[in-house]
């Protein structure tokens, strides 16, 4: 948090210097976009409140959390595939569940595949692509998302080898 | 405002008035609910303007045209670069980077350029990752970064030559 605002003050003042009109216009942009975000926002809040209220955090823990690694990659990049959420929605979620004890390789693999294979876009990506060569792309992606997804949990010891 | 926006106003308002109900009433669930929340809340917003203010900076200072510039310059590990830094620029989901894909494609690019496009647009999309960097830190968002980078270059150059060899075409006009 500390280094977010750091980092924010500094680009900050190095746009001031560089040209004072465009850093109007940066917030002015930031504004705009926190404007028409917020919606997304408000109702990450409400899903946020029933996740805590209603899923201890044993729960989550048991599903998504490190006693059983295979199950809960499964899971996310399941999750990850099937839904379809923008990341202003997608990533506020995945703080909560980092501070309920979902270690950083399930939301690695929940991220990851989110972003990168679309199961619900998929009829619009095969008008572009054709079926075949759509499947594949998406295979590629999953594959990825496990990759990194294993990659992370060993980084951060979370995976033992 | 679009119509699932103001479904989801609607829902945090009703929301909103059960749990401000609750702790008028008094009703034990309600106020646990609403506890959680604030706190979580709290930080949510705290998070925001900062995130949003870079989101604003990077708008504003990096211009999708002049990365575009680079784009026919570059040949071979460059091209895979420059793409992904077009891709960094993109706003909006994976259905906007089609039409772009689409585009490049007619231009001439390469088909392993194009699908290290699409998977650089589904990953390092900037305002994204500023989000996902102030919410997870930003040793997940580096690690994640230098892990698919390679990974989307490697398997898109593959994917490409495969798909060449086999003389795949693009649909160009996906009407």
């Amino acid at each position: 948090m500390l280094f977010l605002y750091s980092a924010t003050i500094a680009a900050l003042i190095m746009s001031v210097i560089a040209d004072k009109n465009k850093t109007a216009l940066s917030l002015k942009t930031a504004l705009k976009i926190f404007l028409k975000i917020l919606p997304d926002l408000l109702l990450v809040i409400v899903l946020a409140a029933f996740i805590l209220y209603f899923i201890p955090a044993s729960t989550i823990g048991r599903y998504l959390g490190a006693d059983n690694h295979f199950f809960a990659i499964t899971l996310a990049l399941v999750f990850g595939s099937i839904t379809m959420m923008p990341g202003f929605i997608a990533f506020p979620l995945c703080g909560l569940l980092l501070h309920q004890g979902v270690p950083y390789f399930v939301l690695g693999a929940f991220s990851t595949s989110l972003m990168m294979v679309g199961v619900i876009t998929f009829p619009i990506e095969k008008t572009y692509l054709g079926v075949k060569t759509a499947l594949l792309r998406n295979f590629i992606s999953l594959v990825i998302a496990l990759i990194v997804s294993l990659v992370i949990g060993i980084i951060y010891r979370e995976i033992l080898l | 405002m679009k119509k699932d926006k103001i479904i989801e106003t609607t829902v945090f308002s009703l929301f909103t008035s059960f749990i401000l109900l609750s702790f008028i009433l008094r009703i034990d669930s309600g106020m646990q609910m609403g506890k959680k929340t604030i706190y979580f809340a709290k930080n949510l917003f705290l998070v925001l303007p900062p995130a949003f203010i870079l989101i604003g900076l990077f708008q504003v200072w990096v211009k999708r045209e002049s990365v575009e510039k680079h784009l026919g310059t570059g040949s071979g590990l460059m091209a895979h670069l420059w793409v992904t830094l077009l891709a960094g620029t993109t706003v909006g989901g994976l259905y906007v980077a089609f039409p772009v894909a689409a585009a490049l494609y007619s231009k001439g690019a390469k088909l392993s350029v194009i699908f290290t496009y699409l998977g650089a647009a589904a990953i390092v999309r900037i305002p994204m990752t500023i989000f996902e960097a102030s919410f997870l830190g930003l040793k997940f968002t580096i690690i994640r970064f230098l892990i698919s980078i390679p990974l989307v270059i490697v398997s898109s150059e593959i994917f490409g030559r495969y798909l060449e060899a086999r003389s795949y075409k693009m649909r160009e006009n996906s009407k």
